[in-house]
């Protein structure tokens, strides 16, 4: 495969390095909300492309690996954040949306949906 | 165990999909082969799904996926789309207000001949759709001319496909007139770029995702994918032309669609049915 047209969202790059983890002083109410962004067809939906073992995943697509093992395999939980805000930083061709650099998620729903990952 | 096997199975897609992304001639003038690009998807999707016979690829998801297809079959012993094809004949032959009809504006006065559309008119200096020329023949004739998307132009679209079924696709992309192979151009270039807020190209679905679920779809394989067209679709509950169909994909990756019928459409189609040359027209077709 040569070269490919991929337009690019230039604009935000640099939240990227300066967003800091929110560390919430309400643990609960955070991984409620990283599941709300999970399920949530107008939110991240990432249950439509990876499967989870929560009883509350409807209808979850496998374009994409099942979510399980997190801290296992993300030890580096910025590493698993930066997957999440820009999947074309390790594949340019991946079907994965750049949910943080296209504006997707807010800084806020990406730290909550990372923290609601890690428990599975 | 079964999780597994999916977790597996799915890297294996990933870096399968890096390797042979299918499109396998270049993005500019100097290096794109339009025959080149055809035979390496057909062998793309030869390898991904090696039970499917190439000619199976006209009837879109269900050449691959068994789950759905048994339904599919069963909705096509009494097809939904009957109606609208007797609708479409009868539309067909009711004379304009002038005298003049259909039949007058095509060759062979319209029967048979879809599997030669879209071509490249090199007099116009562009792509011709079925249903542009349907409606070209009405204004033509004084005629207003109809909606794009769906009802009378889709029934109408969907009889003289029906007058067609089992001529092969032969799409020419004429080699004296440069501006055809730069037609073909942009339609493939459309295809594999990506676009929108999910940042994502009709490759991405219906190329690398063929088959794979996102939430509740199935995206189908892109060999094959204009041959039944215009289509019925149970959740339209109707029928549907083509460019209506680029629209709704559009909307699912959150990208503006173009309006039916706008040049880089027409291209798009211009490109989505070489690759299909070699299969045979099967409109109107049925789908979920
Ligand atoms: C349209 C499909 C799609 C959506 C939506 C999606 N992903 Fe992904 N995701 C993928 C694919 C495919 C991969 C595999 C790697 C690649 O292709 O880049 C992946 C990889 C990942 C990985 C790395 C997994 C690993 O083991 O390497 C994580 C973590 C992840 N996604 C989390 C998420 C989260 C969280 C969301 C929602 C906020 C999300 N994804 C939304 C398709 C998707
Ligand atoms: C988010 C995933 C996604 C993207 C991106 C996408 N599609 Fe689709 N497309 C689908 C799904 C799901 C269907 C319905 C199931 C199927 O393929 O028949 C579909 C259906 C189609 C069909 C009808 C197939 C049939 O057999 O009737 C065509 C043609 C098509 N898409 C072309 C395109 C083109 C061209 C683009 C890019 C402009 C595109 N799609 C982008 C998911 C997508």
């Amino acid at each position: 495969m040569r070269k490919l047209t991929t337009s690019f969202c230039t604009v935000g790059l640099l939240a990227m390095f300066t967003a800091s983890p929110v560390v919430a002083d309400n643990h609960a109410e955070q991984i409620a909300l990283g599941k709300a962004v999970y399920m949530g067809k107008s939110r991240g939906n990432c249950v439509s492309c990876h499967t989870i073992a929560d009883p509350d995943a409807k209808l979850a697509g496998n374009q994409g690996p099942p979510t399980l093992s997190m801290k296992a395999r993300f030890p580096d939980k910025a590493k698993l954040r930066a997957q999440i805000w820009d999947a074309t930083k390790n594949n340019p061709l991946t079907i994965m949306p750049p949910l943080g650099k296209h504006w997707i998620l807010s800084e806020e729903e990406i730290d909550a949906v990372v923290e609601y990952i890690y428990q599975f | 165990m079964k999780i597994i096997k999916t977790l597996a199975l799915n890297l294996a897609v990933a870096s399968a999909s890096q390797a042979a992304l299918a499109a396998d001639s270049g993005f500019d003038m100097q290096t794109v082969d339009p025959e080149a690009d055809r035979i390496a998807l057909q062998n793309y999707f030869k390898a991904r799904f090696p039970e499917t016979e190439i000619a199976d690829y006209v009837n879109g998801i269900y050449a691959v996926d068994a789950g759905s297809r048994e339904q599919w079959e069963e909705l096509e012993e009494f097809p939904p789309y009957e109606f609208d094809v007797e609708k479409g004949e009868e539309l067909f032959n009711t004379p304009f207000a002038n005298g003049k009809g259909y039949a007058d504006c095509f060759e062979n006065g319209g029967i048979g001949i879809r599997h030669k559309y879209p071509y490249w008119n090199k007099d116009e200096g562009t792509v011709k759709t079925l249903e542009q020329e349907i409606n070209e023949c009405r204004t033509d004739n004084d005629e207003e001319p109809l909606a794009w998307g769906k009802g009378a132009i889709a029934q109408i679209s969907a009889y003289m496909a029906w007058t067609s079924r089992d001529k092969v696709f032969d799409i020419q992309i004429p080699a004296d007139d440069e501006r055809a192979k730069a037609a073909y151009l942009d339609g493939k270039k459309f295809f594999y770029a990506k676009r929108g807020q999910l940042n994502l190209s009709c490759a991405n679905c219906h190329v690398q995702g063929t088959n794979i679920r996102i939430r509740a779809d199935l995206p189908s394989p892109q060999l094959g994918h204009v041959t039944h067209f215009p289509v019925f679709r149970s959740k339209w509950g109707a029928l549907g032309t083509l460019h209506r169909r680029y629209s709704g994909c559009h909307k699912d990756s959150r990208s503006k669609p173009l309006k039916p019928q706008t040049e880089t459409f027409r291209n798009l189609e211009y490109f989505q049915s070489y690759m299909s040359n070699g299969l045979v027209a099967n409109g109107p077709g049925a789908r979920k």
